[in-house]
């Protein structure tokens, strides 16, 4: 259980602004075992969230090597990540990102129905029961609460029962009493699926339930 | 599962989410105005062309100088056609000591197989249609009816007898007016119509008289078509066909217009279609782009997305194509039931093929403005999950209209039933929005120069309109676009239908006095005098056959095209002028200015020249009464049929015919209230020829009012297609707006400040639009009244004023009222709704 299921190798990614290039991301390496939780800390500009988008395959990196499960997911192109990303990970994010025109059930399905996996319906109602939305399975996105819409976006992200979960900011907008409960209940799914979580935060409640904190300055990892 | 029940069950979803609303609607409505028109126009020419057959007796006639085969009736009754024979000669008719040279049609049962033959008791009733009565069927055995000229000339009156070749028979009516009466200058003189039946028993026929032998025949026009195309092969010399295209120029031409303009007013409604289309789509696009980047994220390939979508924008189109068919069909029913008062005979069934027409525009409309944003949306980065400023940059640009450009040209082209027109409206089209959108940033350009002195509201409107400069441009074009085809099938239609109108005004001459002797000239004149008639021009003719061309002799073969057969096979109509018609207009080559030159000049008219094969320059040579004259083509002109005056295939400068036997010809009208004239007139001039061309006048007439209502009709689609640009455009940046509204508001702006700054905004906009409008239907109005209707271009000041104004308050009412849901709402809500 202990071989490194995320390793990154001198990860960097500058942009061009106009006259200068701006260094975001420098030289990152690490690793994260399977069945870890990691949380990707720092103040605002320090890059934890385009480290998330280059982990994820994204974004490409400037220079340096992601290894997704042992594969250079760099050496891929876009279309192979993507197939990449549908068989090994799930997402989160602080807006939810949920398809507007889509129920919560049929939200649920989609990353099932581009998988090509049959009988979606099943697994997706299975989830959102898990995660307490039993009864709102035909809402649209617009009549959930901001809580409801994320166990939502928790039950897309597990419901490919994928190794890698990665969050961006999973409670940000929340309030505190929701946002525990949503970090209580992806932490319920990391335990029973043992899946990989690997998240961006700013929220301390939330970096502390990890096992470890990896914190971010400037675009470099402070240890 | 597969990718197409996916797409299926997405777009099912996006359905119920409202997300195609506009779309459907968009594409619905563009495929039910091109269906409508289709339909329609394709019942209406049908019915035209009916109609004009009434003209003929017949949908179609098989004419040979020698008794026809019996093998074109049999093949017309196979093909269900019905069918009536029609033996035209001339004989000597007489009364006592009274003799006249008459025309003599022996028909059979059925004639005639379309219109109708109009019979009176007396002369007098012949005047007053009212009191003329419908032929029941033909003379019976035995008996014959006459037309006034004859009946004139012999003294006769119904219930007396006279002699025909052997045989005595009996008056029974008066023929108030035939169908065929006035098709060719072929009818002339005094006519008698007698029984087929009865041809055997009177030997009227002479060795070695003129006789031409018809056979009518009608029926479905599928049938019709295919009878002629067989029938184009069996034709042996002396034999020809024809139908109302072959016959009239004048009812040729008025067809051809009305043709299109019908095809002219489905160009409108597709333009306007296609620009709510654009919107839609735009519209669309935006709002799949998160959609897109979370599927990418979640795994999806190009290739998915691309399929996906895809699939979605076919199963969408041909659903909402096939409701606008439906839609269509619907409509143009309900259009014919309120033109059936118009129309004399009910309007036969459309064909299936405007359906087909339609779902396929449609699917032409929807791929081609879908699918360069579909390819864009394809490529949507994953990232965008996470930052949502990433998209894609082009997604404004007119590069992506190109395709639907393309698409759009190829249904113009399809609409115009013609490349060059197609391609000449379509270059007008492409033209008018790259003028738009120059014109447009140039304006927009201007206005911020003067933006630091507005009010805020202007201020602000400015400011909007800035930021979004290529969207507002691209929104104000399709806008203008759909408010110039309105303005150009309202204002200046109708200018256009009152021009074309006058072009055919109420004192068009309807006779034609054929066969005027030099010394009549006189007498005549004196007779107009003496009835208070205007003195009507006379026209020199004399008859001549081509009989070289540069030298080689005229070869008239199998292979020798109909027409031009037609034309090499009867005598040239020769004339002479010293200065041009007023209704001629010189194509080619220049009109004689006195006798300037020595060689003997010649202008032709261009369609002629064009069919006989030859140019400027060409040398031909007549013979006129046995001597040949030869001359050579100094100029082409153009003859504008349509005013039913006296006009020549063949003009010579004046003096070169002079030694050649000379008649003349002249054209006047007779009010209908003188009618009585014509009867001294043949009686005091009894071998004149008096040619009446009132019921052709009248059927042309009749067709421009029928065209004239079914493009009012047509006009009402265009509007409601209008009106879905407005909504489409003002929906395209309405969530945009929503929001920065919201966030206006909770920045404590006032409802009355953020209307008077929308107001403003939509104003602008609106009198872009306006502009835009107002430029594009005065150059189009001069395009389609030069080239296309022929009548002179006057300019109507109203266009701008009422352009720019209904852009303006059009626009600001339709934005301000597609924009109240955030006045009316919290602005949390609107930003949760949208966020």
């Amino acid at each position: 259980m202990a071989h490194p299921i995320v390793r990154t190798d001198s990860l960097t990614k500058q942009v061009d602004t106009g006259d200068n290039r701006l260094t975001i991301l420098q030289d990152i390496s690490l690793e994260v075992n399977a069945g870890e939780s990691i949380a990707i800390v720092g103040a605002s500009g320090s890059g934890k969230s385009t480290l998330l988008g280059l982990l994820a395959g994204l974004d490409v990196p400037t220079s340096g090597h992601v290894y997704l499960d042992g594969e250079d997911i760099f050496l891929l192109d876009e279309d192979e990540r993507a197939a990449l990303r549908s068989r090994l990970l799930g997402f989160m994010f602080q807006s939810f990102q949920l398809l507007p025109a889509l129920t919560a059930i049929e939200n649920v399905m989609l990353p099932l129905e581009l998988a090509g996996i049959n009988d979606a319906r099943r697994a997706a109602q299975a989830l959102l029961e898990r995660v307490g939305l039993g009864m709102r399975l035909k809402h649209y996105p617009r009549q959930l609460s901001g809580g409801e819409q994320q166990r939502v976006a928790i039950a897309r992200a597990f419901v490919t029962q994928p190794k890698m979960l990665f969050a961006d900011e999973p409670t940000g907008n929340l309030d505190s009493a929701t946002g525990a409960q949503i970090i209580e209940l992806m932490f319920e799914l990391n335990r029973e699926r043992g899946t990989t979580l690997v998240l961006v935060t700013h929220d301390e409640a939330l970096s502390t339930r990890c096992s470890r904190q990896i914190r971010m300055a400037s675009g470099r990892i402070i240890h | 599962m597969n990718l197409f029940r996916l797409s299926f069950r997405m777009l099912r979803r996006d359905w119920r989410a409202g997300e195609l609303r506009i779309l459907v609607l968009a594409l619905m409505i563009a495929v039910s105005s091109i269906t409508t028109v289709g339909f329609f126009a394709d019942r209406v020419e049908l019915a035209l062309s009916r109609e004009s057959n009434r003209l003929l007796g017949a949908d179609l006639l098989v004419i040979g100088d020698r008794p026809l085969s019996a093998h074109y009736a049999d093949k017309a009754e196979q093909l269900g056609l019905n069918t009536a024979t029609l033996t035209r000669f001339s004989s000597m008719a007489s009364k006592e000591e009274n003799n006249l040279l008459a025309e003599i049609r022996a028909v059979s049962t059925g004639y005639p197989l379309r219109g109708e033959l109009r019979l009176a008791h007396t002369a007098s009733e012949i005047l007053t249609e009212e009191r003329t009565y419908v032929a029941q069927g033909i003379p019976s055995p035995g008996t014959v009816w006459i037309d006034e000229k004859l009946m004139a000339g012999l003294d006769i009156t119904p219930g007396e007898t006279l002699e025909l070749g052997a045989t005595r028979m009996t008056v029974a009516a008066l023929v108030a007016r035939e169908p065929d009466y006035s098709v060719g200058f072929i009818n002339m003189g005094a006519r008698l119509l007698m029984n087929a039946d009865d041809l055997v028993a009177t030997h009227p026929i002479q060795p070695g008289s003129r006789v031409t032998y018809q056979l009518l025949v009608a029926g479905e026009e599928k049938q019709v078509a295919e009878f002629r195309s067989w029938a184009q092969k069996q034709l042996v010399p002396g034999q020809r066909i024809e139908g109302i295209r072959d016959a009239r120029p004048e009812i040729r031409s008025a067809l051809e217009r009305a043709e299109k303009f019908l095809s002219l007013t489905a160009l409108a409604s597709v333009v306007v279609a296609a620009a709510a289309m654009a919107l839609a789509v735009r519209r669309f696009t935006q709002r799949h782009l998160d959609g897109c980047a979370i599927m990418r994220c979640l795994g999806a390939s190009q290739s998915t997305i691309l399929h996906l979508y895809l699939y979605h924008f076919v199963i969408l189109g041909l659903v909402a194509s096939g409701l606008g068919c439906l839609l269509g069909f619907v409509a143009q029913e309900f259009l014919s039931h309120w033109l059936a008062g118009l129309v004399e005979t009910s309007l036969p069934l459309p064909s299936g093929l405007p359906a087909v027409h339609g779902l396929l525009s449609g699917m032409v409309l929807l791929l081609g403005f879908s699918l360069p944003p579909l390819l864009n949306l394809r490529r949507v980065p994953a990232l965008r999950v996470l930052r949502r400023d990433f998209g894609i940059t082009n997604l404004h640009g007119l590069a992506g209209y190109a395709f639907g450009l393309l698409a759009l040209s190829i249904l113009f082209i399809w609409e115009a039933g013609e490349l060059r027109m197609g391609i000449l409206v379509m270059l007008g089209f492409m033209a008018a929005i790259a003028v738009f959108a120059l014109l447009g940033w140039v304006l927009i350009k201007l206005l911020m120069l003067v933006r630091q002195q507005a009010a805020s509201a202007w201020r602000y409107g400015l400011a909007n309109i800035r930021r979004r400069t290529i969207a507002s441009l691209v929104q104000s074009i399709a806008l203008g676009l759909g408010l110039m085809a309105m303005l150009v099938l309202t204002l200046i239609q109708s200018d256009l239908l009152r021009d074309w109108r006058t072009s055919l005004p109420p004192n068009t001459p309807n006779r034609f006095l054929i066969n005027i002797q030099p010394d009549q000239l006189q007498p005549l004149a004196e007779f107009f005098a003496q009835h208070g008639m205007q003195q009507p021009d006379f026209y020199p003719m004399v008859r001549g056959r081509l009989m070289t061309i540069n030298g080689q002799p005229v070869r008239i073969d199998d292979d020798t095209e109909a027409r031009k057969k037609q034309l090499l096979n009867r005598e040239f109509n020769l004339s002479w002028a010293d200065k041009l018609q007023s209704d001629n207009e010189i194509v080619a080559g220049r009109w004689w200015q006195g006798a300037d030159s020595p060689e003997n000049e010649l202008s032709l008219e261009e369609e002629v020249a064009g069919i006989i094969g030859v140019k400027l320059g060409d040398r031909l040579t007549f013979d006129i009464a046995g001597s040949p004259f030869s001359a050579t083509i100094t100029s082409l002109r153009k003859v504008n049929w349509d005013t039913f005056r006296v006009n020549f295939f063949v003009i010579a400068r004046p003096g070169e015919l002079d030694a050649y036997p000379i008649n003349y010809v002249t054209s006047f009208y007779l009010p209908p209230s003188q009618v009585g004239v014509m009867h001294e007139l043949v009686k005091s001039f009894p071998h004149l020829l008096v040619v009446d061309v009132a019921t052709v006048i009248e059927q042309v007439q009749k067709m421009i009012a029928q065209v004239s209502r079914a493009i009012e009709f047509v006009f009402l689609f265009t509007l409601l297609a209008g009106f879905i640009v407005l909504y489409a455009a003002i929906s395209a940046t309405q969530d945009e707006r929503i929001y920065e509204a919201a966030i206006f508001r909770t920045l404590g702006a006032k409802r009355r400040q953020l209307v008077r700054a929308w107001a403003a905004e939509f104003a602008i906009l609106g009198g872009l639009v306006g502009i835009f409008a107002s430029a594009g239907a005065s150059v189009l109005a001069y395009v389609i009244a030069q080239y296309v209707l022929h009548v002179p271009y006057t300019f109507n000041a109203w266009i701008w004023l009422v352009g720019i104004l209904v852009g303006m308050i059009g626009v600001t009412i339709a934005g301000l009222l597609g924009t109240r849901s955030t006045l009316t709402h919290p602005p949390l809500w609107t930003l949760r709704k949208v966020g």
